[in-house]
C-alpha cells in the first residue's frame, strides 16, 4: 500500500515529521517497506531564465542559449522548437542524472559550439510522455527554484505493508486513523457526501442467489451528460507517485477513491449495458473479456456481474473490456458493492488474476462504505466532469457489522504485562473507532464496521498492545525450574546426534539436501507412490518425497566431482518418506564414499597408494553408527545382499534376526548411479536410525566387573578350505563356539581363493585362548585345536589346510 | 710389590705385564661389539690366555700361589672392566651412528585423521546450540511430521480456508485422497504446536526445531529451510515474559553481552498480539555485528497463543495462556556466522561445508560456550 505524506495530511492534522510517522508506522504494525521523495531525484533540475537564444552558427534547428539559473550563466546548445529568449524553462546543469535517458549529463561541443547543461522536457525529467518542447513556465516564476518545489512534487511516498487482517488499512483514511490513535496528530473529520438525486437511474440491479449471497448489497448512481478527459494535475501526481497510471477521470477517480478510502468501485459506460444489471453466480462455459484485455472463463463459483446480454465481469475482481468507461463516455453507472471475501479470494486463486479490487474485498471491505463510497464517487464524477446524477438505487442489504464485546479491561495486564490505568486504553481504543458504553469495569464495547477482524477481548488487548507499543512491557523473567535440567531429547533426537558427529568423526561431512527429488530417481529407489508425489513442484526434477537419502547424497558427490571434487565423504541425518501419515516419515543415517575418501586416508598421500574403496568402508560407517546408537555390535548378523539399488553380490544388510533390520551396506548397483546419471563406484549404508528398540529402563549405571586374567594368553593360528558359498561370519561363529570359556578371540587375518584352490577358499583364523587358573599344558591346546577343527567342520564342512 | 724371589715368579710377573699391555692394545683396537667378545674370549675365556695364566697356578708352591694368585686375578678383573667400558663405547657409538643415519623430514605433512576432515553442517550444529541454550531455560526439544494435514498446519492454528494468509504460505501440497481432503508439506514448525498441545497438559515449554516447506524459490527463497518454534503455555506467561526468553536467547545464541530488541506490532493468525523482532545491528564492512549498532535487523516473529489456538486444542484461554515464536534456523546461522547466501546451504558444494561447517567433536554446550 502506497500514499504519499500530502495524501495523508489529507485524513492528519500533523506536525509530525516523516521521519517520526515512518517509525510510529512500523511500530503500530503497519511496517514501512520504503520512503521515497522523487524531489531528491529531481534536486538539480532548476527553473531558470533564458537571457538569450541565437541561431546555431552552423545547424537550422539548433539554438545556442545563455541560461541563467539563478547563481551563474551557462551556454546551450537546445534543439527545442520552442526556445526562445525571455522564456523560463527547467534547467540541468551538467552532471545532473536524467531519468528520461538515464544516463549523467555531460558537457558537450555540439556542431563547435560548447554546451554545458541543458534545457529539459518533461520526458526529459520522467515526469510524463511530453517530449515536443522544453518545458516552459508562467512569467513571474522565480528563478532558480526547484523543479519539484514548483510542481508540487516534494511529496515522500511511503510504503508499508499491510497485514491481512487490516483491509481498513488498504486506504490512506484507516491509515491517518491509525496514526491519530497512536499520539500523531488529529484525525480530520470527513464530510458525510450528500447526494441529491435529480432522477431515477434507469439502470436497475437484481441480485439473484441460493443461499448466501455472494453479493449481499450492490449500490449504483447513474450520471447522464458527463464529458470524460483527463482527470486533474492533482490527482494525476498522486495517482503516479503510487505507481498508477493515470487513464481518464472516470477510471482515476475509482482508483483514487479505492486507495483513499478502500473502498473499491467500478464505472460501467451506461450506454454500453443492456437492460438490468445482475449479480449472481457464473454459469459454466460463460466468459467475458476483462480490462487487462484477456478473456476467462466462469463458472458457478465465481460471482459475476451481468446485464441481459451476459457476464460484464467479475465481481469485486475486474470489469469487463466492452462495458468499461472511455473517453467518448457521455452516460455512465457507478457501482459500489459488498463481495464476499471467500467467493473473491477463491475466484481470483482459480481465474490467477489480480487486482486492487480483488485484494480489497478478500481481505473484507467496510460494508458501511457501500452508500457513502458510491455518494462521494458520483460527486467527483459531477465536479471532474460535470453531468447530473441519479438518486442512489440500492438491491440487497447492506450486510450488518454491528457486533459488541464484553471488555475485561484486566486482560490487558494478564495478557501483555502492561500496567496501564483504564482511562488510557478506553482513550486509545475510542480513538480506533471503538464505542464504549457500560459501567466503569463492566465496558461494553461497540467493533467499528472497518474493523471485521476484532471478535473478542483479546483482539482488543492486541489493538492496546499495539499501539501503546509493545516496547514498553517490561522484561519479566520467566520462572526456572528448580535443580537441574532434566535432558531434553527424545531417544530419536539423541540417535540423530549420536549418527552425526560418529559420521562426522569418520572423516565424512554432512550434507543436507532436498526432501524431494525426481520421479526416476524416486522409482529406483523405493519410491515413486502417488500419494507421495507433490500435486505443485517447484520444479520437474523436485516432485517426488523421497524414499531414501541416496539419490540427494550421490548427485550432491557427482556434482562436487563435476567440479573438479571427485573424493567425496557425504553423510545426511534425516526423514524419508513411504507415506503419508507421520509413521511414514522414517529417520535414516546415510553415508556415501566416491574416490579416493576412504577413512584412513581421502586423495593421494606420500605415504602410500590410495586404497580402492570396498563394501567394507560402507559396513563400518554403519557399524559405527549403530555402536553410537547402543546396538549390541557383537551380535549383529550379516546377512548377504540389501535393497536392490546395490550392487547384488557386494552388499549387505545388518540385521539382529529377520525382523530387526538395522542398516544396508555396499556397493551402489551400476545401474541406480546410471538412472541418476552418476559414474562408480560409489559405497554407502543406510542406518534406520529408529528400528533400533529403546533401550530398557536400568536400575543402574555400573559396568560390569572387569576381567583381567594373570596369565598369559595362547594364541594358535588355523587355516581351513572351505567351498567358496561358506560364509566368514559361519567359520568365525564355529571356531569360537569351540570352547565358550577358553576362546576369548578370534580373527580372520587371511582370506585366499585361487585356482590352486580348485573354486574352494582358504580362510586363516588366529584363536585367542585365555587361561585362567593355571597355564596350559601343550596337551590342552591341542584338545581345543580339535575341537575348533571338528567344529569348524560340522558347521560348514571346512578342513584344515595341511 | 717385594722383589720376585725365583725366576718362576719373576717370569709371570714379567708375562702378566706383558700380556696385559696386549690385551689391552686389543680391547682399544676393538671395533666393534663383536670383536670383542672374541677378544674376551681369548683373554679370559676358558682357554684364554688369562685363563692359562691362572692354570698355571697350580704347578706353584703355595707360597708362589699366594704371591701370584692376586697378581693375575688382578689382571682378570682390570681386562674384564676394560672389556666393559669398551663395550658401552661402542655401544654408544654405534647408537650414535643409526640415529644419525636415522633423519626423516619432519617437515612432511601428517596422516591425516579422518575427523579433521568431517564436518557437521551449520544447520545441525546451529539446532544443537539453540537445544542447549533452551535445556537451560527448561525447554523440552518437540518435533513432528513435514507431511501434514490441513488442520494441523492451517485450520487448528487459526487460518481458515480462503485466508489470504494462506495463499502467503506458497503451500506444497500434494493429490486430494478419496475424502477430499489434502495432505501438505508443513509451510511452518506451528502444527508441532498443535501436536504438543493435543498430546501434553501444561505446563508446556517447548521448542521444535525443524524442515519446513514453501514453493518458492529466488535469491533468498529456497523451496525448503528450517525453523525453530517455541512455545510457552501456563496460567500466567505473558508478553513480558516472551520479551525475557528472547533476550536471553538472543545473547546466549548471538554471544553478547546484550542485544538490543525492538518488538514491532504485526499480524500472524495464530498469536494476539502479533509481533516481529528487530535486533540493533551494525555492518562493518561485510562484518554484521549483532547486538548494538544503528541498524536494526527483523529476526522473528513471535507473539502470545491466539485464544481460538487454544479453544481448537480444547484448552480454555480463561484458564491458561501463553506465548510462541518462530525463528529462521538457516536466517540465524547466516547471520551468526557470516554466510551469504541462503541457497548454498543445500548446494552439498564440499568446498563450502568445508568452510562452514563444524568438527566432529565441536558440540556446543554452555558450560564450554556455544563455539570456539
Amino acid at each position: 500500500m502506497k500514499f504519499t505524506l500530502s495524501w495523508l495530511k489529507d485524513h492528519l492534522e500533523t506536525k509530525e515529521s516523516i521521519e517520526t510517522i515512518a517509525d510510529k508506522l512500523s511500530l503500530i504494525g503497519l511496517e514501512v517497506e520504503s520512503i521515497d521523495n522523487p524531489a531528491e531525484k529531481l534536486a538539480a533540475f532548476k527553473t531558470a531564465h533564458v537571457v538569450q537564444a541565437e541561431q546555431h552558427p552552423n545547424a537550422d534547428r539548433l539554438r545556442v542559449c545563455t541560461v541563467d539559473d539563478g547563481t551563474a550563466q551557462h551556454q546551450v546548445v537546445c534543439g527545442a522548437p520552442n526556445a526562445k529568449t525571455g522564456m523560463i524553462g527547467v534547467f540541468a546543469p551538467t552532471g545532473t542524472w536524467i531519468p528520461g535517458t538515464g544516463m549523467d549529463l555531460k558537457p558537450g561541443v555540439i556542431r563547435g559550439v560548447d554546451s554545458n547543461g541543458m534545457l529539459v522536457s518533461e520526458r526529459e525529467m520522467g515526469l510524463s510522455d511530453e517530449h515536443d518542447g522544453i518545458i516552459e513556465l508562467p512569467e513571474g516564476t522565480p528563478i532558480g527554484v526547484p523543479m519539484s518545489e514548483v510542481m508540487g512534487l516534494d511529496d515522500p511516498v511511503i510504503e508499508v505493508g499491510i497485514t491481512p487482517n487490516r483491509g481498513d488499512c488498504l486506504g490512506v483514511r484507516g491509515i491517518a486513523r491509525d496514526l491519530a490513535a497512536a499520539g500523531m496528530g488529529t484525525l480530520k473529520p470527513l464530510e458525510t457526501p450528500q447526494l441529491d438525486g435529480a432522477f431515477d437511474s434507469p439502470v436497475k440491479i437484481d441480485l439473484k442467489f441460493d443461499g448466501d449471497p455472494a453479493c449481499p448489497a450492490f449500490a449504483g448512481v447513474y450520471v447522464r451528460g458527463l464529458k470524460n478527459g483527463p482527470s486533474p494535475a492533482w490527482m494525476q501526481r498522486r495517482l503516479t507517485a503510487i505507481g498508477l497510471r493515470p487513464i481518464n477521470a472516470l477510471v482515476d477517480i475509482t482508483n483514487y477513491v479505492s486507495y483513499d478510502r478502500a473502498r473499491p468501485l467500478h464505472v460501467y459506460d451506461a450506454d454500453k449495458l443492456a437492460g438490468t444489471i445482475h449479480a449472481r453466480m457464473g454459469v459454466r462455459a460463460e466468459s467475458f473479456v476483462a480490462l487487462d484485455g484477456k478473456t476467462y472463463e466462469v463458472d458457478e463459483t465465481m460471482c459475476v456481474i451481468a446485464d441481459d446480454n451476459g457476464v460484464l465481469g467479475l465481481g469485486g475482481i475486474m470489469g469487463g473490456e466492452a462495458s468499461g468507461s472511455t473517453e467518448a463516455t457521455v452516460n455512465v453507472f457507478i457501482e459500489s458493492a459488498w463481495f464476499d471475501p471467500q467467493v473473491t479470494a477463491r475466484t481470483g486463486r482459480k481465474l490467477d488474476l489480480l487486482s486492487d479490487a480483488r485484494y480489497r474485498f478478500e481481505r473484507t471491505v467496510d460494508p458501511e462504505t457501500i452508500l457513502p463510497g458510491v455518494r462521494h464517487a458520483a460527486q467527483l464524477v459531477m465536479e471532474l466532469c460535470g453531468g447530473e446524477a441519479s438518486t442512489v438505487e440500492l438491491a440487497g442489504e447492506v450486510p450488518d457489522s454491528d457486533r459488541v464485546i464484553d471488555f475485561d479491561i484486566s486482560q490487558v495486564k494478564r495478557l501483555t504485562g502492561l500496567e496501564l490505568h483504564p482511562v488510557e486504553i478506553k482513550a486509545v481504543l475510542r480513538d480506533l473507532g471503538f464505542h464504549i458504553s457500560g459501567p466503569e469495569g463492566a465496558e461494553r464495547l461497540a467493533v467499528p464496521s472497518w474493523r471485521p477482524d476484532v471478535h473478542e477481548t483479546a483482539d482488543l488487548v492486541e489493538e492496546v498492545a499495539r499501539i501503546v507499543g509493545v516496547d514498553s512491557v517490561a522484561s519479566t523473567p520467566l520462572e526456572r525450574a528448580e535443580g537441574v535440567i532434566e535432558p531434553v531429547l527424545t531417544l530419536g533426537q539423541s540417535r540423530e546426534r549420536a549418527a552425526r558427529r560418529t559420521l562426522a568423526a569418520r572423516g565424512l561431512v554432512e550434507a543436507v539436501t532436498w526432501s524431494f527429488i525426481g520421479a526416476d530417481a524416486a522409482a529406483r529407489f523405493g519410491g515413486g507412490s502417488q500419494v507421495l508425489k507433490l500435486s505443485n513442484p517447484i520444479s520437474s526434477d523436485l516432485t517426488d518425497m523421497r524414499p531414501s537419502l541416496l539419490p540427494g547424497l550421490i548427485v550432491a558427490a557427482k556434482r562436487n566431482a563435476d567440479r573438479g571434487f571427485g573424493d567425496a565423504a557425504l553423510f545426511e541425518i534425516g526423514a524419508t518418506y513411504h507415506g503419508d501419515e507421520p509413521e511414514d516419515q522414517v529417520e535414516m543415517a546415510t553415508a556415501v564414499r566416491r574416490g579416493a575418501s576412504a577413512i584412513e586416508r581421502s586423495g593421494r598421500h606420500w605415504d602410500g597408494a590410495d586404497r580402492p574403496l570396498d563394501v567394507f568402508d560402507a559396513k563400518a560407517d554403519a557399524i559405527a553408527v549403530l555402536n553410537a546408537l547402543g546396538a549390541p555390535v557383537d551380535k549383529l548378523q550379516t546377512v548377504q545382499g540389501a535393497a536392490d539399488w546395490y550392487h547384488p553380490g557386494r552388499s549387505g544388510t545388518l540385521q539382529l534376526g529377520p525382523k530387526m533390520v538395522l542398516a544396508h551396506f555396499g556397493e551402489l548397483h551400476p545401474a541406480a548411479l546410471e538412472a541418476l546419471d552418476a559414474d562408480g563406484p560409489v559405497i554407502a549404508c543406510e542406518v534406520f536410525l529408529n528400528a533400533l528398540p529403546a533401550p530398557k529402563a536400568r536400575a543402574t549405571r555400573a559396568k560390569p566387573a572387569v576381567d583381567l586374567p594373570d596369565l598369559m594368553p595362547v594364541r594358535r593360528d588355523f587355516a581351513f578350505l572351505v567351498d567358496g558359498d561358506v560364509e566368514a561370519q559361519a567359520l568365525l561363529r564355529a571356531a569360537r563356539g569351540a570352547d565358550k570359556a577358553l576362546i576369548s578371540d578370534v580373527r580372520l587375518f587371511d582370506v585366499f581363493a585361487g585356482e590352486a584352490l580348485g573354486g574352494k577358499t582358504s580362510l586363516a583364523i588366529e584363536v585367542t585362548l585365555q587361561p585362567r587358573d593355571k597355564t596350559l599344558t601343550d596337551a590342552e591346546i591341542d584338545a581345543v585345536g580339535q575341537r575348533i577343527v571338528a567344529q569348524v567342520e560340522k558347521a560348514t564342512g571346512g578342513t584344515l589346510r595341511s | 710389590m717385594s722383589a720376585a724371589t725365583d725366576t718362576g715368579t719373576a717370569g709371570i710377573a714379567a708375562d702378566i705385564s706383558t700380556l696385559e699391555e696386549q690385551i689391552s692394545a686389543a680391547i682399544a683396537g676393538a671395533a666393534d661389539e663383536a670383536a670383542l667378545e672374541a677378544l674376551r674370549v681369548s683373554a679370559i675365556g676358558k682357554k684364554g690366555s688369562v685363563s692359562e695364566l691362572l692354570k698355571r697356578l697350580g704347578a706353584m708352591t703355595p707360597e708362589e700361589r699366594q704371591l701370584n694368585g692376586p697378581l693375575i686375578n688382578g689382571l682378570k678383573t682390570r681386562v674384564q672392566e676394560a672389556i666393559g667400558t669398551r663395550r658401552e663405547t661402542l655401544k654408544s657409538a654405534a647408537l650414535e651412528a643409526r640415529l644419525a643415519q636415522e633423519r626423516v623430514d619432519v617437515s612432511m605433512p601428517v596422516r591425516e585423521a579422518a575427523i579433521a576432515q568431517g564436518r557437521v553442517h551449520p544447520v545441525s550444529q546451529v539446532m544443537d546450540e539453540l537445544t542447549a541454550i533452551f535445556a537451560d531455560l527448561g525447554f523440552t526439544v518437540a518435533e513432528g511430521p513435514h507431511i501434514e494435514t490441513d488442520h494441523n498446519n492451517f485450520t487448528a492454528l487459526n487460518i481458515p480456508e480462503d485466508h489470504p494468509a494462506r495463499q502467503e504460505m506458497d503451500t506444497f501440497y500434494f493429490e486430494p485422497r478419496e475424502d477430499g481432503s489434502r495432505r501438505l508439506l508443513r509451510t511452518h514448525t506451528s502444527p508441532v504446536q498443535i501436536r504438543t498441545m493435543m498430546s501434553q497438559e501444561p505446563p508446556i515449554r517447548i521448542i521444535a526445531p525443524g524442515r519446513v516447506f514453501r514453493c518458492d524459490y529466488d535469491q533468498t527463497h529456497t523451496p525448503m529451510f528450517h525453523q525453530v518454534e517455541g512455545l510457552v503455555i501456563d496460567k500466567s506467561a505473558h508478553l513480558g515474559n516472551l520479551k525475557w526468553v528472547l533476550e536471553e536467547f538472543l545473547k546466549a545464541f548471538f554471544e553478547v553481552p546484550n542485544v538490543t530488541m525492538r518488538f514491532r506490532a504485526s499480524h500472524f493468525p495464530f498469536t494476539e498480539p502479533s509481533m516481529e523482532v528487530d535486533i540493533r545491528c551494525t555492518r562493518v564492512g561485510d562484518e554484521l555485528r549483532i547486538g548494538e549498532g544503528e541498524d536494526w535487523l527483523e529476526i522473528l516473529g513471535c507473539g502470545m497463543v491466539h485464544p481460538n489456538v487454544l479453544r481448537n486444542v480444547d484448552l480454555d484461554p480463561a484458564v491458561y495462556q501463553g506465548f510462541a515464536w518462530g525463528i529462521g534456523i538457516d536466517r540465524i546461522a547466516m547471520l551468526k556466522y557470516g554466510i551469504p547466501d541462503l541457497r548454498t546451504f543445500f548446494a552439498s558444494d564440499l568446498r563450502w561445508l568445508r568452510h562452514y561447517g563444524f568438527a566432529a567433536l565441536d558440540m556446543p554446550s554452555l558450560a564450554g560456550g556455544l563455539s570456539k
